[in-house]
């Protein structure tokens, strides 16, 4: 036995068609294509999903915390990118 | 006072929607289906739908024996995905079947109130699950030939047996990609994944020709264009089989695969009183009671 | 709870490093902490034996209820049971995941498991010995697993809340199947009552020992609250528990098995005996009805699968190489 784990991959998942890929979770798979089986399975039971993308998860480069400042803060300051930034009258209704 | 707990769920009514949408689409019993009223085929179209329903019933029983037990989490899941496939399959064909025979019965009565003579399930799926490679080769073998049988179904004359056979064809289909490829890698896995796919192949296939094997119940229904010939599905079967062994490097048999004959006829291995006897038993145990 | 007892590792607040005071204003200021966050040691260790002591308890759970998926008298209540034991699978898988954040394997969770070293929870350890059992333990197991799970949601580390808000958005029809199975069975032939009323009596206890011996008083407890990754007391809990089961039972014309079970209008509850703790820690140690059946179910199984998560790994890594090859090959 040669007692070797499956690696993990984490899962992303559109759930309706327009919308982007959602991280939903992690699953064990022997390699891509058996993951994406496995994810369809795992995270799909109550039909959740159009379509499925799997990474390895060794394979994610992420910031790490001690960059959490340089990174984000400037985006901060964009508040204008957000939409509760302007005000709208409530007679216009929703926008 | 008494009610129900909230369960926390800010959106019961979409995953209510989801569990709808989820259930297996009934086929509609409004739809004209000039062959229910045929009494002169009733008995063999009757006979069929059982045979349709009971291997769906007796394989996702099966299959649903894995459950808690499978060799990773991530398959002990994706069994039980076929297995509930399997069981709404078996509700619509045996609810049809009831329907056929017109004495009022339903397909619970069907299930759980029939005894073994009366089973027309093919004797591989009722064989016991074995290691995963049993399961996986029987499943295999059963999906090659149900993914056939009811892609023919799609076409056939009564659109009831057609709109079930539809939405049962899309779950097949996941299931035959599902057994093929691990039919294949665990075929050309380790030299004991090997082993086991060649034992289990070899035990099996003796098997797998009851599932052509037409007899006059098979040939009143394709003569009436409900279901296609038996026989005219075993092409593609055979070329499926070879393809998925050949690529799994494993080899197929040289004994005859239609050995064990008569489950459809009700002539069952001693394995089939074995799942009946648990399956049947609180409807046994307390007629007429409401579960 | 689905974790009992868990030990908490943490370092009293006047003796806390910088790091662990940043830490604790995190938590406090509402954050949730990241699987790449600094995180105190003992915050690893407890979360991990916490998260996998809920994981083990979810796919141990899978069995005793998985015993009726080949008894279930209908076909649709076959398909409702076995989909509500996969699910249990599911739980199981994401916890795990989320524990996997934390720098522990999902195999050396289950080595633990199998080895004894890790606990799951003490309920799984009763036998389910009629089909009201069903009913009994969707509707007062997977009660009482809610009333844990819910504010669970909101707990300090992010992987855990959000397995926990998935977890609890499809468990949210667990506890009325099991609840509908009760109603049928209370409802039905004399029989039927009777099977319904004796697993009420044989789970009641066990249920109200899924929260864990009152924790008031308890250093550890105080310490994960503090952490957010325990929410209530046990105390708090089952209190909550009991309010909101006795009338369910009233409802089914059943009969909650304490005599002493009954409102008192100036606390604004019900009052209730506590259940046998001695049963409690004696099932703990692996002395409850099941606790060899169960252990040995799940050794069982993942010994008979190594080949196959083996065959699989083989085959992966020979295609890898013929892809690899095939590639040399074109260029």
């Amino acid at each position: 036995m040669t007692r070797k784990e499956w690696p993990l991959w984490e899962v992303f998942i559109r759930g309706q068609h327009g919308l982007n890929h959602r991280h939903v979770g992690s699953l064990h798979a022997p390699d891509a294509e058996m993951a994406i089986n496995n994810a369809r399975d795992v995270y799909t039971r109550r039909k959740e999903g159009v379509s499925i993308w799997v990474v390895r998860s060794v394979d994610i480069a992420a910031s790490s915390p001690s960059e959490k400042g340089p990174l984000f803060d400037p985006a901060e300051s964009k508040v204008y990118r957000h939409p509760t930034f302007y005000d709208i009258p409530d007679e216009v209704g929703h926008m | 006072m008494p009610s129900l707990p909230d369960m926390g769920t800010p959106d019961v009514m979409a995953l209510a929607r989801a569990a709808a949408d989820a259930q297996p689409h009934h086929d509609d019993p409004h739809v004209a289906d000039p062959h229910l009223a045929d009494v002169a085929l009733r008995p063999a179209f009757f006979d069929w739908l059982c045979r349709m329903g009971d291997n769906a019933l007796i394989l996702g029983h099966r299959l649903s024996e894995w459950c808690g037990h499978g060799p990773a989490l991530e398959e002990d899941i994706a069994i039980a995905n076929t297995a509930l496939d399997l069981i709404g399959h078996a509700q619509l064909w045996l609810g049809l079947a009831a329907e056929v025979e017109g004495q009022g019965r339903t397909a619970d009565d069907l299930a759980f109130l029939r005894d073994t003579l009366r089973f027309r399930n093919v004797k591989l799926v009722e064989l016991p699950n074995g290691d995963m490679a049993v399961t996986l080769v029987r499943q295999f073998l059963f999906d090659a030939w149900a993914f056939g049988m009811l892609r023919g179904l799609t076409a056939s004359t009564s659109p009831r047996v057609a709109g079930i056979a539809a939405k049962a064809l899309k779950e097949v289909s996941y299931h035959l990609e599902r057994s093929s490829d691990l039919v294949v890698r665990l075929g050309d896995g380790t030299d004991e994944s090997h082993a086991r796919m060649q034992d289990a192949l070899d035990r099996l296939w003796p098997y797998a020709g009851e599932l052509f094997a037409a007899d006059a119940v098979d040939d009143a229904v394709a003569a009436a264009g409900i279901a296609p010939a038996l026989s005219d599905l075993k092409p593609d079967w055979q070329r499926t089989v070879d393809e998925v062994l050949a690529e799994a490097t494993l080899t197929r048999p040289e004994v005859r695969f239609d050995v064990h004959l008569g489950g459809k006829q009700g002539r069952h291995t001693e394995h089939l009183g074995f799942i009946l006897a648990p399956m049947q038993f609180l409807q046994r145990a307390y007629p007429g009671a409401s579960w | 709870m689905y974790a009992q007892m868990v030990k908490s590792e943490g370092t009293a607040a006047a003796e806390m490093s910088p790091e662990e005071r940043a830490f604790q204003d995190r938590i406090d200021r509402g954050e949730k902490i990241e699987p790449r966050d600094w995180m105190p040691d003992g915050y690893r260790k407890t979360l991990v034996r916490q998260m996998g002591q809920h994981a083990h308890s979810e796919i141990v759970g899978q069995l005793p209820e998985g015993n009726w998926i080949t008894r279930a008298p209908t076909l649709e209540r076959k398909a409702i049971l076995l989909a509500k034991v996969q699910d249990e699978a599911g739980h199981g898988l994401y916890l795990y995941s989320a524990a996997e954040t934390l720098g522990i394997s999902r195999d050396e969770l289950f080595d633990r498991l199998h080895s004894g070293a890790m606990k799951y929870s003490s309920i799984f350890n009763y036998p389910t010995l009629t089909w009201a059992d069903m009913g009994a333990v969707g509707w007062l197991v997977d009660g009482a697993a809610i009333m844990n799970q819910v504010p669970l949601q909101r707990t300090s580390y992010g992987p855990y809340a959000r397995a926990m808000v998935r977890i609890c958005k499809e468990e949210s029809f667990h506890q009325r199947q099991g609840y509908a199975i009760m109603m049928k069975m209370a409802q039905g032939m004399p029989e039927q009552k009777e099977m319904a009323q004796d697993a009420l009596n044989r789970f009641w206890g066990p249920a109200l020992m899924m929260f864990g011996p009152s924790d008031k008083d308890s250093v550890h407890s105080a310490q994960s609250m503090a952490w957010r990754i325990k929410m209530n007391t046990n105390d708090e809990l089952r209190q909550k528990f009991v309010d909101e089961t006795v009338p369910q039972a009233e409802y089914l014309g059943l009969t909650v098995p304490d005599e002493t079970c009954i409102w008192n209008a100036g606390r604004g509850h019900y009052d209730f005996a506590e259940p046998d703790w001695e049963e409690f820690f004696e099932v703990l140690k692996g002395n409850g009805p099941c606790n060899a059946e169960r252990l040995e179910a799940r050794r069982t199984a993942w010994d008979r699968g190594a080949w196959f998560r083996d065959g699989l790994n083989a085959y992966a890594e020979k295609s890898a190489a013929r892809r690899a090859a095939a590639a040399v090959a074109a260029e």
